[in-house]
């Protein structure tokens, strides 16, 4: 038997489907698309400067910090959060996070869409109109 | 202390230690996020197809497939098709069969005594079966998934399969039910060769290395996700350079826990092609599953045949005949 040419169309096959990302980012990918959003703030938050956490903290714990808030509103009745820094705030989505961040579009989807990261938050909670 | 898995259990966490180590202390994350996952890459596909064209050269000149059913013959005799394949057509199926739903390990048997000690059995067991199917899906799953992190825009098919494997929404972030059933997978298979006695024998560094690595694999990445968060936009950022082929360490850093995870998976994509993983291409070679059992019907020669000097019965009495018939002997032409 001399199957040397369907060994290779098999391996031309194997390794197009699995070099996908390289061409697939040719032929369909944004030119920008190895530099990452920027999560865009308003001028409210841009006034505020820190949010309830550090930043770096904010950027990989923030929906850990949204649950922890969901279980003391929801459990245990309790609305007020005590920040790190003494600071206290309301413990809402609605209220808190989207009063300095009422720009969903430009903060919160930016790097949501850019890591195919699809939050559950609005099945429930409604969010600001966008200002145009 | 069986040293078969000692060895592979300290290569792998030395591995990741260098990984930690170097990100975290040395500053080497050029090297770790770029130089070493390029090649990986190229050490891959030169390698697997190096392998594939090697096995491509054997020579295969019979029909030697392995059957467990009965072959096509007369017409009254009940024909086993997918299990004695007599045609390409019930090859393909035979084929598909075994790589998609890996046939064979679902016949697999155990011997051993039967109650009164004194007569073998033969015990039908399908945990090998089981665990194989548990880790090799989840692991395809968890590989389409990491795509998410490699194509912008993320393509319809990521999110889709992100969706289902998401579906019981519980913990946060979302759980993913392939990446734990990947661990399960994966560790039943090594408890497999460290608790069961025939196996342990059998078994060499070679084969709890790769468990290994994919068990730190899944460990990584399972911590990252659920336990110590990373920054996935700075790693998309990061990955993304990596696939347009304008690679570049994201500013403010990322995890050295990342270039663990990340220098594993670089790790086991070189060793593929040096391995007892090339079963992945190999399997489409197996020479006892991949051919029909038509040999009665039709025949297959022997492609290297070299032409052989005969002298055959009529030449002999060509040659001889008359000092033949002198001596009597008998003659079929007078």
């Amino acid at each position: 038997m001399n199957d040397k040419n369907k060994i290779i169309a098999g391996l031309v096959i194997f390794f197009l489907v699995l070099l996908f990302p390289f061409w697939f980012n040719l032929i369909f990918g944004a030119a920008d698309a190895s530099t990452a959003p920027e999560p865009k703030l308003t001028d409210k938050a841009k006034e505020a400067e820190t949010c309830v956490a550090e930043t770096d903290h904010m950027r990989t714990e923030h929906m850990q910090i949204l649950d922890q808030w969901r279980d003391i509103v929801v459990r245990d009745g309790k609305r007020v959060y005590v920040a790190e820094n003494g600071k206290e705030y309301e413990a809402s989505l609605s209220n808190t996070c989207m009063d300095c961040h009422s720009n969903k579009e430009e903060f919160c989807d930016s790097c949501h869409n850019y890591t195919s990261v699809d939050p559950y938050c609005w099945d429930c909670h409604t969010y600001p109109e966008e200002t145009k | 202390m069986n040293t078969a898995y000692l060895y592979s259990l300290i290569a792998v966490v030395l591995l990741g230690l260098l990984a930690y180590i170097g990100a975290e202390a040395a500053g080497l994350e050029v090297l770790f996020g770029v130089i070493i996952p390029y090649l990986a890459l190229i050490v891959f596909l030169v390698g697997f197809a190096n392998k594939m064209l090697d096995w491509g050269k054997s020579a295969v000149p019979f029909r030697i497939t392995t059957t467990s059913g009965q072959q096509k013959s007369l017409p009254w005799i009940k024909h086993n098709r997918f299990d004695s394949p007599f045609t390409n057509g019930q090859v393909v199926v035979r084929m598909l069969l075994e790589i998609l739903l890996f046939r064979s390990l679902f016949k697999n048997t155990r011997t051993g005594f039967a109650k009164d000690n004194q007569h073998i059995t033969y015990k039908w067991v399908l945990w090998l079966w089981l665990f194989a199917l548990m880790f090799h899906y989840s692991f395809f799953v968890v590989a389409v998934r990491h795509l998410r992190f490699f194509a912008e825009p993320v393509p319809f098919f990521v999110s889709f399969l992100e969706q289902i494997d998401g579906m019981l929404q519980i913990l946060l972030p979302n759980l993913f039910i392939s990446g734990v059933v990947l661990l399960a997978g994966a560790s039943l298979l090594l408890l497999r060769r460290v608790f069961l006695p025939k196996l342990v024998y059998i078994s060499r560094p070679a084969d709890y290395f790769p468990l290994f690595l994919i068990i730190g694999i899944a460990v990584t990445g399972l911590m990252m996700r659920y336990i110590s968060k990373v920054d996935v936009v700075r790693i998309k950022e990061l990955t993304m350079g990596l696939a347009t082929l304008q690679p570049s360490i994201p500013e403010g850093g990322i995890s050295g826990l990342f270039y663990v995870h990340f220098f594993f998976v670089c790790i086991l994509v070189a060793y593929i092609p040096f391995s007892k993983l090339m079963h992945m291409g190999g399997i489409f070679l197996s020479p006892t599953r991949n051919m029909a059992n038509n040999s009665r019907a039709k025949r297959h020669v022997n492609p290297w045949n070299y032409p052989v000097k005969t002298h055959t019965y009529e030449e002999y009495e060509e040659d001889f005949r008359d000092k033949m018939i002198e001596a009597g002997l008998p003659v079929e032409k007078e």
